[in-house]
């Protein structure tokens, strides 16, 4: 599904499947380009936690994956895929406090079971598609509005 | 200072009440479970946002006056049901990990 | 509270960003999982204590904007994470002093909790602090 809207840039990312390294500097460098495109400072934020979550799940559970970056004139898309194991219940991985994630992610401060619905309470569109085996795809759409300055994601009050 | 007395005062809702008259002898702040077994001492009370199965276990083995878990999370009947069958006390704080422990420090050192 | 007496309270040193001392810390937050740090709400001068030292730990500081990380129980960065924190402009912290003892000494001062917004599960206007 596509909305409508003016491309302003496309930038894709891979990220490497293990590499705890590297992980997280894809919603770094993300965030870098787009305040240098001048998207609005709570948008950037928004997409800034997307993206280290999504860049998470991929560099903790997958053998690697990318991340395209969509930045249009009215929103921001993020769009997560990556070959790994998939998600076997998706409604279930949406809820605060389920996880799946072994005890070593856990000890290095991952795998709280709050990656997607943190992605959720930062993005005002989530979809998910996953086969078990294959993989998953997120996309995340960030909506950029006038009164960004100030409201966060769309748990916010205002 | 009991853990009644203790959750009294920060206003913790108990989910396993085991042991309600257990000493609160300090605190510990931790997500991890190994600096937890490796680092906290017996009768402190371990204020936690992790919710895996496992904390009932690190709590029990290290003697811990109870678990509280921090910023309303909850943990899973599974977890709840094996705190019940261990005796290990469990609790739930609405504020967050910073405020809870400046409570708990500020009551136990006044 | 500024960033001087937050280490001076809690007999913290500075690993980098000792020329931002002055800069003001508004609220605390204290996790070792990152994704805790992630759901909180957008605040100025937010000052995270962890016992996390994951390359991920500067990172979330830099998406969240943060003012600050001070790492407990002893536990030091690497030199490349101190290098990346030192050029992203996020002075690093580090106290021998329990993460329970940091916060019990810093609320105690008069530093404030963080606050946090809702997410979409829960009620409107009642977000969990």
């Amino acid at each position: 599904m596509s909305l409508p809207g003016i491309l302003r840039h496309r930038e894709v990312f891979s990220v490497a499947g293990q590499d705890l390294e590297k992980a997280g500097t894809v919603s770094t460098e993300v965030q870098r380009v787009l305040r240098k495109l001048g998207v609005e400072p709570e948008v950037v934020r928004r997409a800034g936690i997307v993206c280290f979550e999504g860049e998470m799940n991929i560099a903790l559970y997958t053998p690697g994956g990318r991340v395209i970056l969509l930045v249009y004139d009215d929103r921001v898309e993020l769009i997560f895929s990556d070959y790994g194991p998939g998600i076997p219940d998706i409604e279930l991985a949406r809820q605060p406090g389920y996880s799946t994630a072994p005890i070593w992610a856990r000890e290095m401060g991952f795998g709280a079971g709050m990656g997607l619905p943190n992605m959720e309470a930062n993005s005002d569109q989530l979809e998910i598609r996953s086969r078990p085996g294959e993989g998953t795809v997120i996309r995340a759409v960030i909506r950029r509005r006038k009164d960004d300055a100030s409201t966060g994601g769309r748990g916010a009050s205002t | 200072m009991t853990l009644a007395q203790v959750a009294e005062e920060l206003r913790l809702e108990f989910l396993v009440r085991a042991d309600p008259e257990a000493e609160v002898r300090g605190g510990y702040v931790s997500d991890l479970l190994s600096d937890v077994l490796a680092h906290a001492e017996p009768g402190e009370l371990w204020l936690t946002h992790q919710r895996h199965l496992n904390v009932v276990a690190v709590a029990k083995l290290r003697k811990l006056s109870g678990v509280v878990f921090v910023r309303d999370l909850r943990p899973g009947p599974e977890v709840i049901q094996k705190a019940n069958e261990e005796g290990v006390n469990l609790l739930v704080s609405a504020e967050n990990a910073f405020h809870t422990a400046g409570k708990l420090h500020r009551l136990l050192f006044p | 509270m500024k960033l001087r007496e937050v280490a001076e309270l809690v007999e913290a040193r500075f690993l980098t960003g000792g020329d931002l001392a002055d800069r003001t810390v508004s609220a605390a937050f204290a996790a070792d999982l990152l994704s805790d740090v992630l759901a909180m709400v957008r605040e100025e001068g937010v000052l995270l204590i962890t016992g996390m030292v994951t390359p991920q730990v500067v990172r979330v500081a830099e998406v969240m904007n943060l003012v600050a990380v001070l790492f407990v129980r002893g536990k030091l960065p690497t030199k490349p994470m101190v290098d990346y924190a030192a050029q992203a402009g996020i002075p690093l912290l580090a106290t021998s002093r329990t993460m329970y003892e940091t916060c019990g000494i810093l609320y105690t001062h008069g530093l404030p909790p963080a606050k946090r917004k809702s997410l979409p599960h829960e009620p409107p206007g009642h977000p969990a602090p």
